[in-house]
């Protein structure tokens, strides 16, 4: 009794002590913390702002002072060049050309993919888990091993230097991502729920597109948003399947800016900070699909 | 028996249920096709192509059995490239993910400025990897900003020829990809941490254990498959590096910066050595098998599943 009683006072006297420590020791921690995340945001962000600003400064500027963050003087030219100017043309078409490749092969990995992750989450047939992993495959080996086949496949079927060609491929490409991902979500939707849709006279498809695929938009918001950024920074299928220049898209026709203009860093800054604002505008927009449905899962593990 | 009644029962007078492998096809065979005929026949092709010495244009007659591949595991070239991409999968492992792992520790308390800090670390993985190289090659040129910031720091002796030194380049070029893809590796760990219920370390914490006991004998171990699904992603990413490489050095200077990839494409785009440049797909595709079926003899499936499916709301 007098052992526990006496126990209790020192823990208390100390108690005062070491939280007046980790009170000091808390704060010191949480200062470090911040110094870190922030010297690492400045590396993350340094490349990017630098480009932003220095679109708007002049190329003497660009070399003469290359440690000068702020442009002086600013120069609105090099931007409403690439958006307006003498490089519009090449830059909104180059847009267009990424914009239709990224809308149908983004409509058909999904269109597609929730259409099969359909079957394979709510039927029972034989040989299906084969047929899934065989979708799963596509996961664990590098596209680039199918590129040199593809390309002499896709001129067969005369798709060559045809946006179609890329899209096709790319959308192929994105099945595997969006069957896995939608898979366990069909199924986490009640038996009850088709059953009371067939009694109701809904048919499969009816029951797969009027109730199936409304409940489903956050796991096809998610799959949209992963096939949308894989579609818009694809490079390696697009420089081999497309032609000339008319059909470049985006990453290509960057490429290929910063070759041509190859003294004029200003010009190439600027227009790079365009071909990277569709993307960084729709991270702003989807920053919670592209993060939830990449981590979702990681959670659980 | 009771099931098959309950199915049976269910089609009802007035409508024509299609029977079941009807479905079945109409739904999968539109992915189905697509799939096969532009991912893996290609691949069976690519192990077709790389029996032959052929140029991609003329008939396919010049059927040559291996020999493809022991040319290209005795080429100075090639072995320089798988090389590269070890190198690439050693430094991922021993450098970013560790530096991952530390940022998604710091992330993991609610404090102010959380959310910022997150959404910045993650921004680079949606940029393009070739857009990427091209502000990198502009920061990179002599004199440009990283010059004249080691220099200002009077770190100038540290300054290198950066991409042009072929002994340099592949530190150069991991540092870039470590810039682009440490966020998406933060982001995923973070997602674990998170899962970890926080009264687990602290119930060590009270037994008397240490922070960093704690950390390496509670938190860590629990981490683990996401650990490995990070781990896992990261190899298969090095495995397949092109487009940042090809943009900023096309494997250059002098092959220093080839990969595999790199490799195959100018094989078989530049040299027109379509069966050539196929056997050397097939090495990857090799590896990436390998290193596949190792994942999954050592990790629970459900890992790979875990990483990109369930959802918790």
């Amino acid at each position: 009794m007098t052992t526990t009683a006496s126990t209790s006072t020192t823990t208390s006297i100390s108690a005062i002590g070491s939280r007046r420590l980790r009170f000091v020791r808390r704060n010191l921690l949480n200062i470090a913390r911040y110094v870190i995340l922030v010297l690492v945001a400045g590396l993350i962000l340094l490349p990017i702002v630098y480009a932003v600003l220095g679109g708007f400064k002049e190329n003497g500027q660009l070399v003469g002072d290359p440690l000068a963050l702020i442009p002086a003087p600013w120069v609105l030219s090099n931007y409403t060049d690439v958006l307006f100017g003498v490089n519009a043309g090449t830059f909104w078409r180059e847009f267009a050309n990424s914009l239709i490749i990224a809308v149908v092969a983004v409509g058909l990995t999904v269109g597609l993919g929730s259409l099969a992750a359909f079957i394979f989450a709510r039927m029972v047939f034989r040989g299906r888990e084969v047929f899934y992993t065989l979708f799963t495959l596509g996961l664990l080996f590098p596209a680039a091993v199918a590129i040199l086949p593809l390309y002499i496949l896709v001129k067969q079927i005369g798709l060559g230097e045809n946006l179609l060609g890329v899209a096709l491929p790319q959308a192929a490409f994105g099945l595997p991502l969006t069957i896995i991902i939608l898979r366990p979500f069909f199924r986490s939707i009640p038996v009850e729920l088709e059953d009371a849709a067939k009694i109701d006279g809904c048919s499969t498809f009816g029951f797969f597109w009027r109730v199936l695929l409304p409940l489903a938009r956050p796991a096809l918001a998610t799959v949209s948003v992963l096939a949308i950024v894989g579609t818009w920074n694809a490079f390696m299928l697009p420089l081999i399947l497309l032609g000339g220049q008319d059909q470049w898209t985006l990453p290509l026709g960057v490429m290929n800016f910063s070759g041509l203009y190859v003294s004029d860093q200003a010009r190439i800054l600027a227009f790079t900070v365009c071909a990277i604002m569709p993307a960084v505008i729709f991270y702003g927009l989807a920053e919670r699909q592209i993060v939830g449905g990449l981590t979702a899962g990681s959670v659980k593990g | 028996m009771s099931a098959t009644s309950a199915t049976s029962a269910r089609p009802r007078a007035g409508f024509k249920v299609p029977t079941k492998w009807v479905t079945i096809s109409l739904f999968l065979l539109p992915a189905l096709a697509l799939y096969l005929l532009f991912v893996l026949v290609p691949v069976v092709q690519a192990a077709h192509y790389s029996l032959y010495k052929w140029n991609g244009l003329q008939p396919l007659d010049n059927f040559v059995g291996l020999k493809n591949y022991a040319t290209a595991l005795g080429s100075d070239t090639f072995r320089t490239a798988v090389s590269n991409n070890f190198l690439i999968i050693v430094l991922s492992l021993a450098i970013q993910i560790p530096f991952s792992l530390s940022l998604a520790v710091l992330l993991n308390r609610r404090f102010t400025g959380r959310t910022i800090f997150r959404v910045i670390f993650f921004l680079p993985y949606v940029l393009s990897e070739a857009i990427t190289g091209v502000v990198f090659s502009l920061l990179l040129r002599p004199h440009a900003l990283i010059d004249s910031g080691f220099s200002s720091m009077g770190l100038g002796g540290l300054i290198q020829d950066w991409l042009g030194d072929p002994g340099f380049v592949m530190i150069t070029l991991f540092v870039i990809i470590s810039w682009k893809y440490f966020g998406f590796h933060m982001i995923l760990l973070l997602a674990g941490l998170q899962g970890i219920p926080r009264e687990i370390e602290e119930a060590a914490l009270i037994d008397g254990a240490g922070r960093w006991q704690a950390f390496r004998h509670i938190t860590l171990p629990l981490l683990g498959p996401t650990l490995r699904v990070s781990v896992f992603l990261s190899m298969i990413g090095a495995l397949q590096l092109f487009d940042m490489i090809w943009v900023m050095t096309r494997g250059g200077p002098l092959g220093a910066s080839n990969t595999m990839a790199i490799a195959m494409f100018k094989a078989g785009f530049q040299s027109q050595q379509m069966g050539y440049g196929s056997a050397l797909a097939v090495i990857l595709f090799l590896f990436a098998l390998v290193l596949a079926l190792a994942y999954q003899r050592f990790v629970l499936r459900r890992d790979v599943e875990g990483a990109v499916t369930a959802f918790n709301g």
